[in-house]
């Protein structure tokens, strides 16, 4: 039993939702085009075709399109050993769609994870909280207009967006420079670069105090 | 409060109904539940994982996983780096088996890339080496932690005497201990060092003789032995329902390992049975990944005793970084090397998943590409993150205590969960 013979059997019954097959790379693709609808066709999925192992969800920012978010399902079953890949649209005025956690229960971290990071709300969910991110951080990371550099929070026992100890330094990466030759220390000339280190210092507050994470990185 | 009777309930479903009807009598009586805050310090949570415990006198009623310590942003990064640049990040997930990460990663992006099956028989071979050292390398330290956690502190100095040794073979094969970045899209950075295949089989014989004493400090031990045994049981369905994949899946019984289900490289080519438990508790757990390690010893011995000659990267200038000593001397290569160096290689546009079975479960990687040398979207899914969403579950109902044993035996790093 082939990932393509499970997928015209889901085509069968949720034709008119179900795009043709996309094959690439020996993996089959399914593109349903009312997101309403996806924990129907995941619990059809389930049941009846025995795609009983949710491998993970994915959601990708197509900046600039619309619909701007797409949602991946990757579906295994242990029965038949072959994998199925849903996908769905969802736009930005929305921004919704509903749980699948009734279907798997492994789907409530991965979408909590998704709506911390991209913004997309779960209906039905039985705890969607931010998950890698705290509680009240107002941006959504993973979203492409959101700098690799972050932004500032307004939340100053929580998170500090202070210049780090040693931002400006000599071998300090610059982040969030325009290009590569803007981020890489080692094509800086040490005057230019003290005084636009000052000039970024004396815009940021005044450093009074230092944060040493008690939870530093270095702990195995 | 729960008497000596009700903590002797074996079955924590049973115990857990208990609780809660004990706590329906009591209900009105202030105090009779205590929030206790369990990490992300604490020395049993290997790292920074923080979980939130409601009990009853000494039984938890409620866990709740706080995760995201450790958050990185690794994916946001990989979209702003092209493929060959996010191999040092890969490091970082998993960071008790380096090479296993770098393994998974590189073979992703090969089949985004399409040249996955044009690998060189020697790089296929060098690779499953790396992935099986990872793999002990990463039990042994699971396995030690776990025998500490629950006060066997002997075990822990023992595994870490064998780690040591692995670590000196990952410093000579790829010049670090730890982070080790060895594999190039379509290749490795480098062949293996002289003599070191002998150092390697000679691992190989000294590490057995590890197993069989971690073995007889710990499988037959009474202490270990009382504190595993039907502590936190994970039933086959519900470790499907939750995604849980690795040693972990398979102590519930079920027999899926990638390396038999969908084999890469040349896991087919090698014999390696795939050991399951029976009842998914903690000392299944452990079985599994003792056993686990043996296999690889096997898988490793076959290796060596295999590997062939030739190349270890794909002939293809446009794909993979050309040596260095070309690029200093022949015009080709040094063209190649600026535009791999400076745009990355010419991926198409498609998406792909890879999955890999690594130490702690299947780590997999989502690519979403529109085409050049950076992804559109690189998703990871961590075996840890997916494998702690299942605690909720399996806590409640066991005693504080057993919370360290569950957590050793899930074993699980945060690197990964929180990327």
């Amino acid at each position: 039993m082939s990932s393509l013979d499970q997928a015209n059997k889901l085509r069968a019954q949720f034709g008119e939702i179900l795009s043709e097959s996309i094959e690439f790379r020996g993996e089959i693709t399914l593109k349903l085009s009312d997101a309403n609808r996806i924990a129907e066709v995941c619990e059809f999925a389930k049941k009846s075709l025995g795609f009983d192992y949710l491998v993970d969800i994915s959601s990708v920012d197509n900046y600039g399109d619309d619909p701007r978010f797409t949602i991946v399902y990757e579906l295994y079953s242990y029965g038949h050993r072959t994998h199925l890949r849903l996908k769905t649209d969802v736009g930005e005025e929305r921004s919704e769609l509903p749980t699948v956690t009734g279907v798997w229960k492994t789907a409530d971290w991965h979408e909590r994870e998704i709506y911390d990071m991209m913004g997309v709300r779960f209906g039905g969910h039985p705890d969607l909280r931010r998950i890698l991110m705290w509680e009240g951080y107002p941006h959504f990371p993973l979203r492409k207009d959101f700098p690799l550099a972050g932004k500032p929070t307004e939340m100053p026992d929580i998170a500090f967006s202070r210049p780090a100890p040693l931002e400006g330094g000599p071998f300090v990466t610059v982040p969030g420079g325009k290009d590569t030759l803007a981020r890489e220390p080692r094509v800086r000339i040490p005057e230019e670069d003290s005084l636009e280190t000052n000039a970024r210092l004396e815009r940021r507050p005044e450093i009074k105090e230092a944060h040493i994470d008690p939870n530093h990185i270095s702990r195995p | 409060m729960p008497t000596v009777q009700e903590m002797q309930i074996g079955d924590a479903a049973a115990r857990i109904q208990r609780v809660a009807a004990a706590t329906d009598e009591l209900s009105d009586i202030e105090g009779e539940k205590m929030v206790l805050n369990m990490g992300p310090s604490h020395p049993s949570t290997h790292g920074v994982l923080r979980i939130v415990l409601e009990l009853d006198g000494e039984i938890i009623t409620k866990a709740t996983p706080d995760v995201g310590y450790l958050h990185r942003g690794d994916e946001k990064i990989a979209e702003n780096m092209t493929y060959t640049q996010f191999i040092p990040y890969t490091d970082r997930l998993d960071y008790l088996a380096p090479l296993a990460n770098n393994v998974a990663y590189a073979l992703a992006v090969e089949k985004l890339m399409g040249i996955e099956k044009q690998l060189p028989p020697r790089c296929q071979y060098i690779r499953v080496i790396c992935c099986e050292l990872a793999r002990i390398s990463a039990h042994l330290l699971g396995v030690g932690a776990f025998a500490m956690d629950v006060g066997a502190m002997t075990v822990f100095l023992h595994t870490f005497y064998e780690r040591e040794k692995i670590y000196n073979l990952c410093e000579s094969l790829t010049g670090a201990r730890f982070t080790t970045s060895y594999t190039r899209i379509g290749g490795l950075s480098r062949d293996l060092p002289p003599g070191w295949v002998e150092q390697c089989r000679k691992f190989c014989d000294e590490v057995v003789v590890n197993f069989n004493e971690t073995e007889k400090l710990l499988t037959r031990n009474r202490i270990f032995v009382d504190r595993t045994k039907d502590v936190g049981v994970l039933p086959k369905d519900v470790a499907i329902d939750y995604g849980i994949t690795g040693p972990n899946l398979r102590g519930s019984g079920i027999e899926y390992d990638l390396r038999k289900a969908h084999p890469y490289l040349v896991y087919d080519q090698l014999e390696f049975d795939v050991p399951v438990g029976s009842v998914g508790d903690c000392y299944d757990r452990y079985l599994v990944r003792m056993e686990e390690m043996r296999q690889s010893v096997r898988i490793l011995k076959q290796c060596l005793k295999k590997l062939p000659d030739g190349p270890v990267n794909i002939p293809d200038g446009k794909t993979v970084l050309p040596a260095k000593n070309k690029v200093l001397t022949s015009m080709e290569e040094l063209i190649h090397q600026f535009i791999l160096v400076t745009q990355g290689m010419n991926a198409p546009a498609g998406e792909i998943y890879f999955g890999a079975e690594n130490p702690k479960g299947e780590l997999g990687f989502y690519i979403n590409s529109k085409g050049g040398g950076t992804p559109h979207r690189l998703k990871i899914r961590g075996p840890s993150f997916v494998n702690l969403s299942v605690l909720p579950r399996l806590l409640p109902g066991h005693m504080m205590s057993d919370v360290v044993a569950i957590l050793g035996s899930i074993d699980f790093v945060m690197g990964e969960c929180d990327r």
